[in-house]
């Protein structure tokens, strides 16, 4: 367990004081100029009283914030094999693209004819959108993953309802899911059946078959799942579901596998989110913003949320078509306000416009390929339950004959050696995950590096297995007290 | 390809290392007949090559630095410190993950929590979480948080319809298939001369789980809640406000006026307009709440060396743990864009939040005046507006915003879109961006219409 060698109610060592410790009465940090106008009565009785905000100078600001990022681990600075985050490098033009005034300085409200460059944007990378995954439509307005989760079972909810098909209530959800997805479907009062995997980590077919009827809403699928393998009978697995009346929807997390490898509407799919912040390279900052947009095929087309960008007028020989937004006409609704996360469209489609088909292939290849080899690097050393060829990750077991470390402890020794750990504890059918994704972005030096380090781990975990349990040493910070903090519940340094 | 670092001879050492001849039997479980799709895409750009097409793009806009702009509605044109920027695009901060490993994320972890300290100091509440989406899906997550703190037994909300229209929207597509109904949701009752804090009231019963209300509201008023609020607790609801956050440098707080939920748009606190997004959902509520709060939540603690320092707690709330019992699915959320938000309060502080404040309430109120000696142009309502308002106009607003668009003027919002017998009025923002001179003009040529 975690060592907490200061009593509780010791004064802890400050390393950067807060915005509110650092503020000094009448310190300003920008200054506005003076009303141009005559000032108005203001409303005495609906004025506050105070504002506990902190005074700071600009200079305080800065240097607080760069100390502040002087303390995280980041893509920028170093190898972070998060599975099922697609931690790739993050192109330093995407930023430049999105910051260009004409997109940045623009009001979601501006009539169309105003803003047809960030229609034609928004249009053509629906089109790539579609083209990649083999959809018939896509709507950009979901805001992360799991908002694409809500509104694509949302969807399959509507169509079913469309038909006059009300007592579907139950969807089915592998073992091997992404949280998110019970979460969503429990959101619109779904009940969950849990499928099992079989012993090659694919969907037990026998399972599923056994749990389809005709109270179905459909089944949440990640192919490949997060064992980093492809479902050996996806084709079978949609059937299954298909000939109950059920729909199959994909999370697309990870989706960077199989860009130019294999389209997801191809295989039968009905419905899917994407992840531009793991597959089309837009920064994860810090925990967001994401950008999550559904793919539908035709026959869940109309039901995608409000509004699409369409042509609204057609164009001629002279003049260019008008863009313009369009509503799907059993659309579920709008799912956010205004047009979804604009500023992360732009990141994805200077993306994917410096790819083109044949560069996206080799993203999904090398992705692939990476993981190959670490996974062929570290085999011998720690066990992987369903050992066979992996798509962009794969998930190892943290443990080590002979040592009582644990996954957590291999993971936080990681960082003494200058490496973020894999993602811990998941996929839940895995005992001590470590769950490894590379991406297509690391050169075979880090991969080396990364797989001697997590190979002389091994070692120090039977020969000096405390140097693992208090691990890091070599970070600003040690482990935490988590138990502490649950227990103090500390939220906020400014006490009403 | 400019991305990926592997060279074809290491290429080949790896595939070797992995014991196949060629980088396609990776990919042996995919049904051959569907395997290597020919993508119809442009062939790739160069960066040059990219960075000139983003460049049309961008220019084939007009943007509210080329107009001058009155249009809000929801999103406003807000002056940016030039500080903001450079600390979003340090790459420590804007190429991290969730901070799920503390001791290599303090930055993000303290930068959090000290986004939810000053999110509670600005809207007097106790307990703010990591964001959500925007202000319409943070609206959306009050009702989730509701319907939790009550168990599912009581099964109304009742909105005010002078609530943003996609707030609303929004609302309505989250809560299919969570078994409640929506009253107050009828946009048709908001005429010229009525619809006030106090109308929403006869509709909150004992089976009334949540009371939404709009701070200021989607037509620029000012309420005190007080009472509506007292009124709401009397029936044992709880009320949820959604407040603009520069609003909050100035006026009383809804935490003062007895809310239990603050919630809001954050985009007005340093984030670009970007053509709607991305922004930040503010969510902020009671403490007695914290544990029906959906979303990240960032606590103070200590390390194993006695440092201070900060984690994730009461994550057995969330959907990684929690699963389909969880309070919310969110899992990514705004957190670049709630740094944003911190730096730009920490920048402006207590003096010049309430500065621009007060430079958007007196250029609003300035511009109001003006427009209304214009024959023809009459206020809509008759109560305390922060800085924005409704116009009565004597044309319809289409023509009257396509006529300012001629003069390089982007008009306000046409509220007979959202409100049938709101036709003819117009939604003004003015901001402390705005100067007298432009103010001016819109009025000149606002004149020129009522004279056409």
């Amino acid at each position: 367990m975690t060592d907490v060698s200061t009593p509780l109610n010791a004064t802890p060592k400050v390393v950067e004081p807060t915005l509110f410790e650092l503020s000094s009465p009448g310190r300003v940090g920008v200054t506005f100029p003076d009303p141009d106008v005559p000032r108005a009565n203001l409303p005495d009785s609906l004025l506050r009283a105070d504002l506990p905000l902190p005074e700071l100078a600009e200079v305080d600001v800065i240097r607080h914030y760069m100390h502040l990022s002087r303390f995280n681990y980041s893509v920028d600075g170093g190898f972070y094999p998060l599975g099922s985050c697609t931690m790739k490098y993050n192109p330093k033009i995407n930023e430049d693209a999105a910051r260009l005034p004409g997109f940045a300085f623009t009001h979601p409200l501006q009539p169309v004819e105003t803003v047809q460059g960030n229609l034609v944007l928004m249009h053509t990378l629906q089109e790539w959108l579609k083209e990649i995954s083999g959809f018939a439509a896509v709507s950009l307005q979901p805001a992360a993953g799991a908002h694409g989760e809500l509104t694509g079972v949302l969807m399959m909810r509507a169509y079913h309802h469309a038909r006059g098909d009300a007592k579907r209530t139950k969807m089915l959800i592998p073992d091997s899911a992404h949280g998110t997805n019970p979460a969503s479907s429990g959101m619109i009062g779904l009940q969950i059946v849990q499928i099992p995997s079989d012993s090659r980590g694919n969907v037990d077919l026998a399972a599923l078959r056994a749990a389809c009827d005709d109270t179905v809403v459909g089944l949440m699928l990640t192919n490949p799942n997060t064992l980093g393998l492809f479902d050996e009978h996806v084709e079978e697995v949609v059937k299954i579901v298909h000939d109950c009346g059920g729909l199959v929807y994909g999370d697309g997390a990870n989706l960077n596998a199989l860009l130019g490898i294999v389209r997801p509407g191809d295989l039968g799919f009905d419905v899917m989110h994407f992840n531009l912040h793991k597959t089309f390279s837009t920064p994860h900052g810090g925990g967001g913003p994401g950008s999550g947009p559904v793919g539908a095929a035709a026959h869940l087309a109309e039901f995608l949320p409000s509004p699409l960008v369409g042509v609204i007028e057609e164009g001629d020989g002279e003049t260019p078509p008008l863009y313009g937004f369009i509503e799907p006409k059993h659309t579920i609704g709008r799912v956010k306000s205004f047009h979804g996360h604009f500023g992360m469209l732009v990141r994805a489609f200077t993306y994917i416009a410096m790819h083109g088909p044949d560069g996206l292939r080799q993203v999904a290849e090398n992705a692939v390929l990476n993981a190959n080899y670490l996974l062929a690097r570290l085999r011998h050393t720690y066990h992987v339950p369903y050992d066979r060829i992996c798509m962009h990750e794969f998930v190892a077991e943290g443990k080590v004959e002979g040592s009582d470390v644990r996954a957590l402890d291999i993971s936080k020794r990681l960082m003494d050696y200058d490496f973020h750990p894999p993602t811990n504890y998941f996929p839940l059918i895995v005992h001590e995950a470590l769950m490894i994704e590379p991406t297509e972005t690391e050169s075979k030096q880090t991969l080396d590096a990364f797989a001697e380090a997590l190979i002389k781990i091994a070692e120090e975990a039977k020969t000096q297995p405390d140097l693992l349990h208090s691990a890091p040493h070599k970070t600003p910070f040690g482990r935490m007290d988590e138990v502490k903090a649950a227990r103090d519940l500390v939220l906020c340094c400014w006490i009403p | 390809m400019t991305y990926i670092p592997i060279t074809p001879p290491e290429r080949e050492a790896m595939l070797k290392t992995i014991g196949v001849s060629k980088v396609e039997d990776l990919f042996q479980d995919v049904p051959a007949k569907y395997r290597f799709p020919k993508l119809n895409l442009p062939a790739a750009l160069t960066e040059m090559e990219a960075a000139a097409e983003l460049g049309e793009l961008a220019a084939a806009n007009e943007t509210v630095r080329d107009l001058v702009s009155f249009l809000g509605a929801g999103a406003y044109n807000h002056y940016i410190p030039a500080a903001v920027d450079h600390i979003l695009r340090r790459g420590e901060f804007y190429t991290a993950y969730t901070p799920y490993q503390p001791e290599v994320s303090q930055g993000t972890l303290q930068a959090i929590f000290e986004y939810q300290s000053l999110l509670c100091a600005l809207t007097g509440m106790e307990v703010a979480n990591a964001s959500h989406y925007d202000g319409a899906t943070a609206v959306a997550e009050s009702v989730n948080m509701a319907f939790a703190v009550f168990r599912g037994k009581r099964t109304k909300v009742v909105i005010s319809p002078a609530v943003h229209p996609q707030y609303r929207a929004t609302l309505r597509t989250y809560v299919q298939g969570m078994g409640l109904t929506l009253a107050g949701d009828a946009p048709e009752t908001v005429t010229s001369d009525e619809v006030t804090a106090a109308s929403i009231e006869p509709l909150i019963d004992e089976n009334t789980a949540l009371v939404i209300v709009q701070y200021p509201d989607f037509f620029g008023r000012i309420y005190d809640y007080t009472a509506l609020i007292e009124a709401a607790h009397a029936k044992g609801a709880l009320v949820c406000v959604a407040a603009n956050p520069i609003a909050l440098g100035l006026l009383k707080t809804p935490g003062e006026m007895g809310a239990d939920i603050v919630v809001g748009e954050g985009q007005p606190l340093g984030i670009p307009l970007s053509f709607g997004g991305p922004y930040l959902g503010f969510f902020t509520t009671r403490k007695q709440y914290v544990h029906k709060m959906a979303g990240r939540l960032v606590g103070e603690t200590v390390d194993n060396r006695g440092q201070r320092a900060y984690v994730l707690t009461l994550t057995a709330r969330e959907q990684h743990i929690k699963r389909e019992r969880a309070t919310s699915n969110i899992c990514t959320n705004q957190g670049l864009m709630a740094l944003a938000s911190a730096v730009y309060l920490s920048l402006l502080g207590k003096t010049g939040l309430r500065q621009v404040a007060e430079l958007c309430y007196h250029k609003a109120h300035y511009a109001a005046e003006q427009i209304t000696k214009i024959p023809g142009f009459t206020y809509c309502f008759d109560t305390p507006f922060f800085h924005e308002f409704a116009i009565c106009c004597p044309r319809p607003v289409a023509e009257i915003n396509a006529h300012l668009l001629e003069h390089g003027i982007l008009g306000g919002y046409d509220l007979g879109q959202d409100y049938p017998a709101l036709k003819d009025h117009l939604l003004i923002a003015v901001t402390e961006m705005n100067t007298k001179e432009e103010i001016d003009a819109l009025v000149d040529v606002l004149s020129e219409v009522s004279h056409d």
